[in-house]
């Protein structure tokens, strides 16, 4: 048989970082595809060039659709040729019906008057095809993710789908919503539809997959025929870990000494959904002088848990016990937790960790107006010379501390954001994805920067998606996976490999929805 | 670590000094010029002393209402009900002096506490409640639009004791002999406060000086200092010239002075400024973002009392139509002087700036008999062309 979609040597770069280099790609008619790798391996950037985000001339390489050479302008070319993409935040009008949200862009209609009946009657079609029993009146508000989700695959079907393409459709769905997606999916495989189906869970992959390919760092490193061998868990894991020590770390002189931050049955919930369990009851301690990575997929409830300690900023209905050098504290509002001696460094620096519109000075002394401020009344004299201070010794590159935050890069604004807490004097930081959007350069400075906090006897924390960079920093690692740690390594002997394992390993036992699939062994339907 | 100092190569240091003095007094070059027009095609009229002491008098509450809407559009909200807040104080004000009787001191702080309860009812619901502001101030526009009528009955009810009047037609008592037309004590204090602000000037950029901060160029300061001596003299001559300061210029100087200062150099200040510019790194940097919106809304009941008062003094009368439209003129005002509808930008200087063109706008076109209703459609160009221009120069 031959491929429907081929992408032939796809090579895309971003301002000089290599996002995918001569990526080769196939999928066949009635194929369901697999496309598996850490996060920031290239997978969205592929289905991006495929879907036409990426426009044809901003990347290298050719896509050949149906026989043809395509050269997508924009996301409408490619719909009209009926390759749909599902994104994992989903893309539906939450106070719409499932109808309205179904035939959003064209309604059929009569002399521009949307015709209900047959608006109707298509849905209920569509429905039916995806196995959803709900009226086409419901509002989408009152549906769960995973209906709401077999709602987006049915808007899908409205349209003419040759291709569809799945972002982590089953990330936000629990154990019976996802079998059911699944079986839709395999369904589709019968129509001859062609799927791509992106995911972290191997077991999913396992059971539905005809082909998995492996992306990583932007290149194709792993291509298996799931019908020709038997999908090993592990070949798989090593394909999309591992990779040569790119960037190196700066040297440390480790000196741990006495606990400074306990956390114990620690538990939040949902603030929407009260009724979700979030962090499940988790332990978690750091020292003087330590650092600790925790490790984990996007989602597996690492910035809930870092944001419900720091001033309870996230969740609700937390409880749970916080010693802070070994002294019972409770931490109600962030001014209370900065107090203790608490920062939290945010993974969204531009949306929550700064203002972009205020200077570098403004920004490094938000959190800590009081030091320069006796009697309410800011000096200016001695705010000047603290964020120029901080200026120099974090090297933080601006014309001057009244340059505006918003024009700085990425590495130096991350700068300011360690300034601004470092001002605060804590005994604990808690950096969230402290590297993400950074270049090299600046990741050095970062760690350096970790380094000299941890040196100063201060426990550091540091959550983060990039694998290398937690072995490379950090003294200990904890694995968080679906709001509970599933593994802990010492620095030394942590690998990637164990560290996937671990979260894999727990993926399997939550989704495990039928059996046979657990195993891996290439229980093909 | 390296020892590197502040400064910076000189060129660089002049050129954005330059942008941004540009910036920050575009506004008031706009209204030097505005007047300068009305000044010319009114054949002088407009700064004649009679007509520049009714103008202050006219726009006074405009002011004293824009520093407080200021704060509320820093923080990323609006009150529409200013006005209506406005007329019903006036309206308590004339029930309690007029038909109770009720000693003027007290009623005048009862007024203005009722105001600040008026805004805290408000800000509650903004703040804790996070109904957005727009629709909470409408419903409070209508609100006490109503109450004013109910309180009045529908008639204007007037007039109020001769002391209370002072508020707004009263001068500053003349202690010294008069020499002509001169009133000396209010020339004299005209000219402590511009010696004052120069001296005030120089002593900060000693100041920074004396810690290696780099400062505007001598020049510039010295040409700044003396331009604004000479405006601050000479309005107070031209003003002197009539019938001295009024008490009513008094209040408001000494009110732009204290929110200049909070909004600038103090912590709640610089946190009301956090909250609109991001709230929440603001209130993830351990701001109490409700509480401080909260307080804008309190801080702005108070300030629409006090504007009503005035109003109400310099009316002799509280009538049913107090107020009417003066939100339009206050929230004008903080965008021409350069507040973003965004929040987290704009300044007290700007919002004052702002009022006055909007005052000198309506009184000189009044002087040259172009009817209210060009008026309104030339007001309304001016809003958009001021918010286009400071829009166009956010952008570049």
């Amino acid at each position: 048989m031959t491929a429907m979609l081929e992408m032939r040597n796809v090579s895309k770069s971003f301002a000089g970082v290599q996002a995918l280099r001569d990526v080769n790609f196939s999928v066949r008619a009635g194929q369901i595809h697999a496309l598996v790798g850490e996060n920031g391996a290239g997978k969205s950037t592929l289905m991006k060039v495929l879907s036409g985000v990426y426009p044809h001339g901003s990347y290298e390489g050719t896509i050949v659709f149906e026989g043809e050479e395509r050269r997508f302008r924009d996301i409408n070319d490619s719909e009209a040729l009926g390759i749909i993409i599902i994104h994992q935040e989903l893309a539906l009008i939450p106070l719409m019906s499932i109808a309205e949200n179904i035939f959003l862009s064209h309604p059929p209609s009569k002399l521009g008057v949307i015709d209900r009946d047959e608006v109707y009657r298509r849905t209920r079609e569509l429905l039916a095809q995806v196995g959803l029993k709900e009226s086409p009146d419901t509002l989408i508000t009152d549906l769960g993710v995973g209906k709401q989700q077999l709602v987006e695959i049915a808007k899908a079907l409205s349209k003419r789908v040759r291709m569809l393409i799945l972002d982590e459709p089953t990330a936000s769905l629990n154990e019976a919503d996802s079998a059911a997606l699944l079986e839709r999916l395999m369904a589709f495989r019968e129509q001859g539809i062609g799927s791509i189906l992106i995911s972290h869970k191997l077991n999913e992959v396992a059971r539905v997959a005809d082909h998995i390919t492996v992306l990583r760092d932007g290149r194709t490193v792993d291509s298996i025929d799931c019908h020709a061998e038997p999908i090993q868990e592990d070949r798989i894991i090593r394909s999309m870990v591992n990779r040569d020590m790119a960037h190196r770390f700066p040297e440390r002189n480790v000196k741990i000494g006495e606990p400074v931050l306990d956390v114990e049955n620690w538990s939040v919930y949902h603030p929407i959904h009260p009724e979700r369990q979030v962090i499940k009851n988790v332990s978690f301690g750091v020292k003087r002088g330590e650092v600790v990575g925790i490790a984990g997929l996007m989602g597996a409830g690492r910035t809930e848990f870092a944001m419900s300690l720091f001033g309870r900023s996230w969740g609700t209905n937390i409880s749970g016990i916080i010693r802070l050098e070994g002294r019972e504290i409770a931490l109600p509002t962030v001014a209370a937790a900065i107090d203790a001696g608490l920062a939290y460094v945010t993974e969204d620096r531009k949306q929550l960790g700064l203002i972009l519109a205020d200077d570098v000075r403004k920004n490094i002394t938000l959190a800590s107006l009081d030091q320069v401020a006796p009697g309410r009344v800011i000096d200016d004299i001695a705010e000047l010379k603290v964020a120029s201070d901080y200026r120099n010794r974090m090297r933080i590159r601006c014309s001057d501390v009244y340059q505006e935050t918003g024009q700085l890069s990425g590495g130096n604004q991350q700068k300011v954001v360690l300034s601004k807490w470092l001002m605060t004097d804590p005994k604990v930081l808690i950096l969230d994805e402290p590297t993400r959007g950074i270049d090299v350069g600046a990741k050095y400075e970062i760690y350096c920067i970790i380094n000299e906090l941890a040196e100063a006897g201060r426990g550091v924390v540091v959550i983060s998606s990039e694998m290398p960079e937690l072995l490379g920093i950090c003294d200990r690692i904890c694995v968080m996976n679906d709001g509970a740690f599933v593994g802990e390594f010492k620095g030394s002997e942590a690998t990637q490999e164990k560290i996937m394992r671990a979260i894999m390993r727990n993926e399997r036992s939550i989704g495990n929805a039928a059996p046979a699939a657990a195993e891996m062994g290439g229980s093909q339907p | 670590m390296t020892d590197k100092t502040v400064s910076l190569p000189e060129e660089r240091q002049h050129g954005s000094f330059i942008k941004n003095n540009l910036r920050n007094y575009g506004m008031l070059m706009s209204l030097v010029a505005i007047m300068l027009f009305f000044q010319v095609v009114t054949g002088g009229t407009l700064l004649q002393p009679l007509n520049l002491t009714n103008l202050v008098l006219q726009n006074s509450y405009i002011v004293i209402m824009a520093l407080g809407m200021l704060l509320i559009i820093v923080t990323g909200h609006i009150d529409l009900s200013v006005g209506s807040v406005a007329g019903f104080i006036g309206a308590v004000a004339a029930l309690l002096m007029v038909t109770y009787k009720v000693d003027y001191t007290l009623a005048f702080v009862a007024c203005l506490a009722l105001g600040a309860a008026i805004g805290a009812a408000q800000g509650y619901w903004v703040a804790y409640f996070k109904i957005p502001s727009f629709i909470v101030t409408l419903a409070g526009m209508l609100v006490f639009k109503g109450l004013a009528l109910a309180v009045l009955q529908g008639q204007s009810l007037g007039p109020f004791p001769a002391t209370f009047q002072k508020l707004s037609s009263g001068f500053i008592p003349e202690l010294l002999p008069e020499a002509g037309t001169l009133h000396p004590t209010s020339m004299l204090i005209g000219a402590l406060l511009a010696l004052g602000l120069v001296y005030a000037s120089a002593k900060g950029r000693s100041r920074e000086q004396s810690h290696g901060i780099e400062v505007e160029p001598y020049g510039f300061f010295l040409g700044k200092s003396i331009v604004l001596a000479c405006a601050v003299l000479y309005f107070t001559y031209l003003i002197a010239t009539y019938r001295g300061l009024p008490n009513v210029l008094v209040i408001m100087s000494a009110l732009i002075a204290l929110y200049g200062f909070v909004t600038r150099r103090t912590v709640i200040g610089r946190q009301i400024y956090a909250v609109g510019g991001n709230a929440k790194a603001a209130s993830l940097s351990g701001i109490k973002t409700e509480r401080l919106t909260f307080l804008t809304f309190v801080n702005m009941g108070a300030l629409a009392a006090l504007a009503g008062l005035v109003f109400a003094a310099r009316l002799n009368t509280a009538t049913p139509k107090a107020g009417l439209g003066f939100e339009l003129d206050v929230i004008a005002a903080c965008f021409i002087g350069g507040a973003s509808a965004y929040g987290g930008v704009g300044r007290v200087g700007g919002a004052v700036v702002g009022a006055m063109i909007m005052g000198v706008m309506n009184n000189g076109m009044s002087i040259l008999g172009i009817g209210i209703d060009y008026q309104q459609v030339i007001k309304g160009l001016v809003l958009l062309g001021a918010v286009c221009i400071d829009v166009y120069n956010q952008r570049r």
